[in-house]
Parts: C-alpha cells; structure tokens; sequence
C-alpha cells in the first residue's frame, strides 16, 4: 500500500488527483459543521455582489453566497460519486462473475445482456427513472450505477477473462490449484488494478452526471446545494452576469479533473513491472550508499 | 556495391548498445551478423536504414558504395533521402511478417507499393509485376492469392510476401533480420533455400541477422559476432566455426553443438 | 511391468464459429486418435510443428483439456477431467514447465510464492519456504530470490523458476511444453544440462514436447513424430532419427539446419 501511493505521487497526475480529492473531502467535511454564511438565505439586497472577503466568490441572483454554496454542494458530490462508485462496483463484480466464472450457458445470455445495457446512456436511464420516481440523488446514484456498473463489468470481463487464458493460470491448474484458489490468487490481484481505476473514473463520470441532471432538473432536489444546480441557476443570467457561472463551472471542471487524472495515475502505478522486492530495496539502497561514498572518495 | 560500416556506436537511453562496431559486406557476400538477444544485432541492421527508435543515437559512419563508385553515407542521411534507398536500393525483411505487413491491405497491392512508389510503375504494371514476383518466391496459385489479406495466409506465405516486397525493385543489398525465427523448422528450410536462389540469381548481398548458428552456417560465407554491441570475432565462417577464436564464440559453438544433431553425429 | 502413463485413441475436436449464417459449423480436429505410451524412468519426445497437436496432446495427458474421445492412465489409474480435487492424485505426481518464461509465472506474486503453490495446493506437510528454498538453490537461484518478482529475471532464470514450481512437490513425471525454445542457445545448453542432472538425481520420467530435434536427441530416448493430429512414427530416438520411415519424419530431419553446412549449397 505505501508502495502504490509513493508510486502514485511520484507522477503529477497523482499528485494533482490526489491533492484534488483530499480537498474535496476535507470541504465536505468541513462543509457538515459550518460555512462561512448559509448558502440558501435569500437576501436580494446584496445579490449580484462580485467576490468580497465575506463572499469568496461573491453572490447570485437572491444574494446567497455562491462560495457558501458550493462548499455545500461539495456534501452532494461526495455523496453522489462514492455511493454511485459504490452501486457501480456491486453491480459491476455482479455481472463481472456471472459473466465469466460461471457455466457456458449462464455467460453467453450475461454477455448479450451487457450488450444491451450498454447501449443505454445514463441519462436515459435517469430520464426513465425520473418519469416514475421523480428527480431525486437516488436516481442518479442509481442511474450513474448502472450505467457505469455494466461498462466496468464489460472491461472487467474482458481481464478476467485474459488472465484465465495465462500460462500461469494454466500452470496452477496444474499444480492443483482449484477455481476459488484460482480466483483469489491470481484473478483478483490481476484485475483489482484495473477495477479501482474504473471506479475512480466512474466518481468522476457521477459527479458530472449529477452536475447535468441536476442542471436540467432531473438531480437533486431544491432543498439540497448541488452544484448542477448552482450551474443551472447562473446560467440564466449569462448574457448579464458572465463571470459568476465560472465558480460552479471551474469547481466542477477541476474536481472531474482531478478524479480523472487520479484514475490515469493509478493504472500506470499499478503496473506490476513496478513492483519492488524487499531485495530491490535494500539493493537501490546499497547502490546509494556506495555511489555516495565513491563520491567522498573523489572530494578527498 | 558494398557496405562499409566503420565504429558504428548506438546509445539508448544513455546506455550503449553498439559500442564502436566496423565490418565491410562485399559485393554479393553472405554477410551473418550473429549474437544473442541484447547483442545489438537488430539494432545495427537498422541502422543501416535509419530504422532506429526515436529514443536512440547513432554515430561512426555507414558508407554504401554503389557502382560507378559513388558513396553514400547511410548514417543521418535526412529522411527523405532515405526513403529513395530504402526498398530500391537496400530491401528489408524483418522477423515478424505481422509487423512488415499491413493488415487491412491485400498482399498484392502491398508487393506493388514499392514499385508504384520508386520506379513509378502504373497499379495495373505493378500488380503484374507483383505477380511475377509472387512467382519468384514460390508463393502458390498467386493471382488468387494476392488478392487475399496478411492474416488469410500462413506464416510461411506471410515471410515470402514480405520477401517479395523486399526485392521487388531488385536492390542490390537485401538485410535480413531473422527472418526465419519466428516460422517452423521446415517453413524455414524452404526460405532459407529461397534466399540462398535469390542472392545467386540476383547477385545482390545480403546481410542476415540471426541468433541460430546452424542456420547461420546454411546461409552465411562471412560473420561478425556481436557481444554486448561488440564485434568479438568476424571472418569467414568456415574459419570462425573451425577455429574460434574468442571466448565468446567459442561458448556459442559450444552451446550449438551440446543442443544441436546432425545425421551421422550418434555413429 | 505397468506402464507409467498410457493413452488410447485420443482424440480433440474445436468447434469453431460459423463462416456463414447458414454455413455448418466448422470441426477442426486438432488431434486423431492417438496413443501414447511413458515407462517409467522413461524419456519421450513428442515432435512437431505448429498444428500437429504435440500442445493439444500434452495437455489431454494431464487432464488440463478434455479429449472428445479416447482414454488415459496413470500408473493404470484413469485419469478422468474433473473437479481440482478429483484431480489431486494426477497433480502430486506430476509437473509442467511452459513455453514463454514471461506468460507462464503470474507477474504479481513472488517467486516464493508462484513455487510454493502446487505445495499449498496440494496441501503437502512441511515448511513450504525451506522446501522452496532448497528447490530454487536445486535449480541454481540464489536464495533471495525467494522475494522477488520474476520481473528481475532474465528468461533462462525464469525458465528455472518454472521448473521449480514443476519440481518442488516431488513429482515423478516432468511434462515440458516446448520448454527452451524461447531461450538463447548458451542459455539453452545450461537448462539442458541441468533437466539432465535433475532427472538423473530425482529419477524423473520426462515427456518433452518439442520441434527441435537437437534437444530431443541429446534428451530424450524415444520419440514420436506427429503431423496434423496424427501419429506419423515413433520409436527410439536414434532409430528414428538415423532411419527416417515416413516421409514427413525424413522431410523434418532434411530440413533442420546443420552446424557444418556449406553456404550457397542448394540441397
């Protein structure tokens, strides 16, 4: 573990993902307890306000503070892209199972039925759902999970699939090896790279998907601070008031960014090539030390 | 026409995988550049016709000295240039037909590209002369088989195409890079013996790359050993095989022979 | 005296897709009835190119694949695919080495581990590391190799890991899938020594598949030839060999290149 994340930050893109989602985090944890004004008190007075040391990012339309909101709103997206990870995940080991480890004619149906899935996009599914349930977080968590859960199930397929296919599976068929041992040993640890970064990838896929919904009002409810919503709100007003959609605009950007760039990270820092014995270690390490003292020897 | 390639050194990545290496091919010799994986064998034969990756450098000189005694040098020859020389006036075959070869073109058009690209021929001209060379190679029933893609033909039909490719606008020096490797032991008699009736028919050199001793010794007159991108020994392969002279190919014959059997090698 | 494993009329049929909607479905029969026979202390070769079956036929042999017709025994046991427990007899007396030293050993474990598998697998009493240990040592590793991942081996030494994780449960038959093929030839020639030590001093029977007659000779006592799923001959290695029967045995033996050819000789 330690390993992956000094891998991870090794590379800018890690480093910037990273340093994007502890800040997310830290908001919305920050945002449960306190924000500098409550972001759904409507004063019109003071709408419209450009940016102030009271409103970082100054005010809307009904003179609620756009930074108080979006310090809110980020309660909404973690929300969202965890749960939405989450439900893509279950479903996507779900199918990912039925899909590959079981008998010929379980997989064949699964695999049409993936098929089919994919075709839907997630905001027909979170149209559909909305028709009969109402826009609610729900039916984006929920549509972000399906709609990922069976693309994630179709690249996992494909992995298990391929390391099913190995040599080294072959050999440990060979030496006795049952499929639970099988699946343990040698599917999990070779798919589990490429499953954590498609989950990462499906936060970042959610948190747009509510951003969207809940611009065109499928998402999230008026009562609960969405940054979709906040978009939605501002856009309005583009023609007068350009500058302050760009709040809810770059926090949405950055943030995707962020998970996005995280997910390439972690692909690449999950390469097996990279991993490092304990002898590697220890050999990198003596190689500095004698570098360092051939140096000595030359200054003297 | 002969190659002359004086202190050819090629760094990748700031380690050096050739380090200073000269041989001279004549005119119509069976030059073998033989050494294990990591010798800097593939990377010379490259070289010759500025194929090396982007991430190398290459420095010394590699001197083509056609007829009429004008001399080229190869090495950092812009671009171009080179491509006026490569597939006229030196052909290449590599080791993986998957790789020469373009998957979504049918074999005929391919065997014709370098015709229509050096000596301007028409796509009707070319096809014919594709053909023709199909012929040459011994590829089978060619009028249908041209008209069929890289991965309807086998391994075997693959490399002959490849080769067809390589000599169709009859270069004076053909570079082999283990072509035979990658195909079965009989597959691999058969273009082995191709070569061999090319390079007499044609007259052209040929330069082959190869890791195989027996195969070097089938289609060989002269050898370069290469070490860790060094020249160990070179000379005639006769000599070298009857008389090794450094550690290096002494451990290679030692090894072909403890792995190898000819007939007559139980009595 | 009972033969150590036998095979009767084996045979494997691949269904392959459709070429058309109304087209029937192919059949390629990968391997025709075939029989098999290992004594004990036995060496056998299985040689072939690409497509005679010898990979098909091995892994029928262990119970990796399941034949669409015939039989096979172990010690006159029948060995029927099935569940890894039904097969646990099979397993503890056998092992497989693999061709590609960089397929056959799974990237994210460490070497300790890949070895120590068929031991954990088959649930055999002992301390797995020592035991590991004293196999990697066996093969000519060193000891700290135990925790390192086969990324920092070259693929000889792979080649050895392989060979442990086939050795280390004590099996008394060592089934080899073209095992040195993909290695350099002074790398070849140590692997070959060292299969020779090990069955001399572990007693192994060995079924070696390969396309290399070198090896087959300087390995194995009897041989038998297939071509297209079928058995063309068999017998002792130097009969076979030096007095060829069927044709295709004579064409293979014809087409393997020799250390003392002569260059530009058209056969």
């Amino acid at each position: 573990m330690p390993r992956l994340l000094r891998e991870l930050w090794r590379r800018p893109a890690g480093l910037v993902g990273s340093v994007v989602v502890v800040v997310l985090l830290v908001t919305a944890a920050v945002a449960l307890f306190w924000t500098p004004q409550n972001p759904f008190t409507a004063n019109p007075s003071i709408a419209w306000q450009g940016p102030s040391f009271a409103h970082l990012f100054g005010t809307d339309a009904i003179g609620s503070d756009i930074f108080s909101y979006l310090m809110a709103g980020s309660k909404t997206t973690v929300v969202v892209a965890a749960l939405s990870a989450l439900v893509a995940g279950l479903i996507g080991i779900a199918l990912t199972a039925l899909g590959s480890l079981t008998s010929h004619w379980v997989r064949e149906p699964v695999a049409v039925l993936i098929d089919i899935l994919i075709a839907f996009p997630i905001l027909l599914i979170a149209m559909l759902l909305s028709a009969v349930f109402g826009g609610s977080l729900t039916v984006v968590i929920v549509s972000v999970g399906i709609g990922f859960g069976v693309n994630l199930a179709r690249v996992a397929r494909g992995e298990v699939r391929g390391v099913l296919g190995t040599d080294y599976v072959l050999a440990a068929r060979a030496s006795g090896a049952g499929p639970w041992r099988i699946l343990i040993r040698h599917v999990l640890p070779n798919v589990a790279p490429v499953f954590i970064v498609q989950l990462s990838l499906a936060a970042a896929v959610a948190i747009l998907a509510e951003a969207g919904l809940s611009f065109l009002g499928y998402g999230a409810p008026s009562s609960t601070a969405s940054w979709g919503r906040l978009l939605s709100s501002l856009q309005r007003y583009i023609t007068v008031h350009p500058w302050s959609v760009l709040w809810p605009g770059l926090t949405i950007t950055i943030t995707v960014l962020g998970l996005n760039l995280l997910g390439d990270a972690l692909r690449e820092a999950t390469d097996p090539r990279l991993k490092e014995s304990r002898g590697e270690k220890t050999r990198r390490a003596e190689w500095r030390r004698d570098r360092r003292r051939a140096r000595a020897e030359v200054v003297r | 026409m002969t190659l002359t390639v004086t202190d050819l050194t090629i760094d990748i990545d700031g380690r050096t995988v050739v380090d200073r290496l000269s041989f001279t091919v004549a005119d119509g010799a069976r030059f073998g550049i033989i050494g294990e994986s990591g010798s800097g064998k593939s990377l010379t034969a490259l070289a010759v016709l500025g194929l090396l990756p982007d991430a190398a450098t290459a420095s010394g000189s590699i001197r083509l000295t056609v007829d009429g005694g004008v001399e080229i040098e190869l090495l950092g020859l812009p671009d171009r240039e080179l491509a006026h020389i490569r597939g006229s006036a030196i052909g290449m075959v590599f080791q993986e037909p998957r790789t020469a070869l373009n998957p979504l073109r049918r074999v005929g058009r391919q065997i014709g590209e370098p015709l229509r690209i050096h000596d301007g021929l028409s796509k009707h001209e070319a096809n014919a002369r594709a053909i023709e060379l199909a012929h040459e190679v011994l590829l089978p029933d060619p009028e249908r088989l041209l008209r069929r893609y890289p991965h309807e033909l086998s391994g075997g039909q693959r490399q002959r195409v490849a080769i067809a490719m390589a000599i169709a606008c009859s270069p004076s020096l053909l570079i082999a890079d283990e072509p035979t490797t990658a195909l079965d032991v009989t597959i691999q008699a058969e273009i082995l013996e191709l070569f061999d009736e090319l390079v007499d028919t044609t007259g052209a050199s040929l330069i082959f790359v190869t890791h195989d001793l027996a195969v070097l010794a089938e289609v060989a007159t002269d050898v370069v050993v290469l070490s860790h991108g060094r020249a160990v020994e070179s000379g005639p392969v006769a000599e070298v095989m009857r008389a090794p002279q450094h550690p290096v190919t002494r451990s290679l014959i030692a090894a072909a022979r403890a792995t190898s059997w000819s007939p007559g090698a139980s009595r | 005296m009972i033969a150590m494993m036998t095979a009767r009329g084996l045979s494997r049929d691949y269904h392959q897709p459709r070429e058309g909607l109304f087209a029937r479905p192919l059949v390629r029969p990968a391997l025709r009835d075939v029989d098999v026979t290992v004594e004990h202390g036995e060496a056998l070769a299985i040689i072939g190119e690409s497509g005679s079956g010898k990979s098909t036929l091995v892994r029928l042999l262990l119970a990796l694949d399941r034949p669409t017709a015939g039989t096979v025994e172990f010690e006159g046991r029948p060995v029927l695919p099935g569940s890894a427990r039904s097969l646990r007899w099979l397993r503890r007396e056998t092992g497989i080495v693999l061709q590609d030293p960089y397929a056959s050993l799974d990237p994210r474990m460490t070497v300790g581990a890949i070895v120590a598998e068929p031991l954990e697998a088959l649930g055999i009493p002992g301390n797995h590391r020592a035991m590991v240990t004293a196999m990697l040592l066996r093969v000519g590793l060193d000891a700290d190799s135990v925790d390192r991942y086969p990324h920092e081996f070259s693929g000889g030494q792979r080649q050895r890991i392989a060979l442990s994780r086939a050795l280390v449960h004590g099996p008394r038959l060592l089934v080899g899938d073209e095992p040195l093929s993909a290695l350099d030839v002074t790398v070849r020639a140590q692997i070959l020594e060292l299969l020779r030590d090990l069955r001399r001093d572990l007693g192994l029977s060995m079924i070696l598949v390969s396309h290399d007659i070198g090896l087959v000779y300087h390995l194995c006592e009897r041989v038998m030839v297939m071509k297209d799923g079928v058995v063309v001959e068999s017998g002792p290695t130097l009969e076979v060999l030096e007095n060829p029967q069927h044709p295709y045995t004579r064409q293979l033996i014809a087409a393997v290149p020799t250390l003392d050819a002569a260059p530009g000789a058209t056969p």
